[in-house]
């Protein structure tokens, strides 16, 4: 019986997707971070998802996933998070504490609307997850009334 | 006559394993709804519970030869298969997750089915065993 791989499957999707909430919240919080130069100037950042493979956990198991490529899975892991190379916003504002020579301002490449869209897309999915849990728990707690009256 | 649990059960024993082995892929697509490239899998329960009855009822390829291979061994695993995308995302992901979703619902449902009939088959031991 393998229930208790569905709570690591299902915690594993939680904590990615919290992990992307985060970046998110970041990334809002610094929509209008202003720098003087485009090296230090914010970047908006998105992690990068991948899938575990059940091989990759203990690789001398036998049966259900002896090769890499035919194993069920065991979640997910965030493999980095990358920053946006979208163009950097510049905007001439002499007056800014932050300008350079020339007067010009670097804002980040936040989209923030991208972000807002981001964010709901990764709240449902962690909430998938919990569901996932749920019933996994429900089945498990089913499992220990057996033979019982 | 001896009693033992693997006659007694039956296929309910072997259907609960495999629902709860299919639960494990399903909420494996679940997780990876938004990873890029992943591909949705299913188990074939159909195959997986031909296999089971294979051992349940005893009707097996007799092996006399040490190079002969048990294709249908009790435990061994249905097959995991891909699934055929409706409209996969431009990442590559074949992740349908309200689909997967309410077969992850109705998964969990058939586990409850099966797990009442192999419940009714302990309460009828006991009952045997009772003498009520």
């Amino acid at each position: 019986m393998s229930l208790g791989n569905i709570f690591d499957i299902a915690g594993s999707g939680m904590t990615a997707q919290s992990l992307r909430l985060n970046t998110t919240a970041s990334n809002i919080a610094n929509a209008e971070t202003a720098s003087s130069s485009t090296d230090n100037a914010y970047r908006a950042r998105k992690p990068v998802f991948a899938a575990i493979q059940q091989a990759m956990l203990n690789p001398d198991q036998q049966g259900f996933g002896t090769s890499l490529d035919e194993g069920p899975g065991a979640g997910v892991r965030v493999e980095g998070i990358v920053e946006s190379d979208a163009e950097l916003q510049m905007r001439y504002e002499p007056n800014h504490p932050a300008a350079n020579e020339d007067g010009y301002v670097f804002y980040s490449n936040v989209n923030v609307v991208e972000e807002m869209a981001d964010m709901m897309s990764s709240s449902r999915s962690f909430q998938m997850n919990v569901d996932v849990m749920n019933t996994a728990k429900s089945m498990m707690q089913r499992i220990l009334t057996l033979g019982q009256q | 006559m001896a009693i033992t649990f693997d006659k007694a059960l039956g296929i309910h024993e072997h259907a609960l394993q495999a629902r709860v082995q299919r639960a494990e892929v399903l909420a494996n697509n679940l997780a990876n709804a938004d990873t890029p490239g992943y591909k949705a899998r299913d188990i074939d329960f159909r195959a997986m519970m031909q296999k089971a009855q294979e051992s349940v009822s005893g009707l097996q390829m007799a092996t006399t030869h040490h190079g002969h291979m048990d294709t249908s061994s009790p435990g061994s695993d249905g097959e995991l298969l891909y699934r055929n995308p409706h409209q996969p995302s431009i990442d590559g992901n074949t992740v349908d997750a309200q689909e997967e979703q309410s077969r992850f619902m109705r998964n969990a449902m058939d586990y409850q089915a099966s797990f009442q009939f192999l419940s009714s088959k302990f309460s009828g031991l006991t009952k045997a065993l009772k003498g009520e």
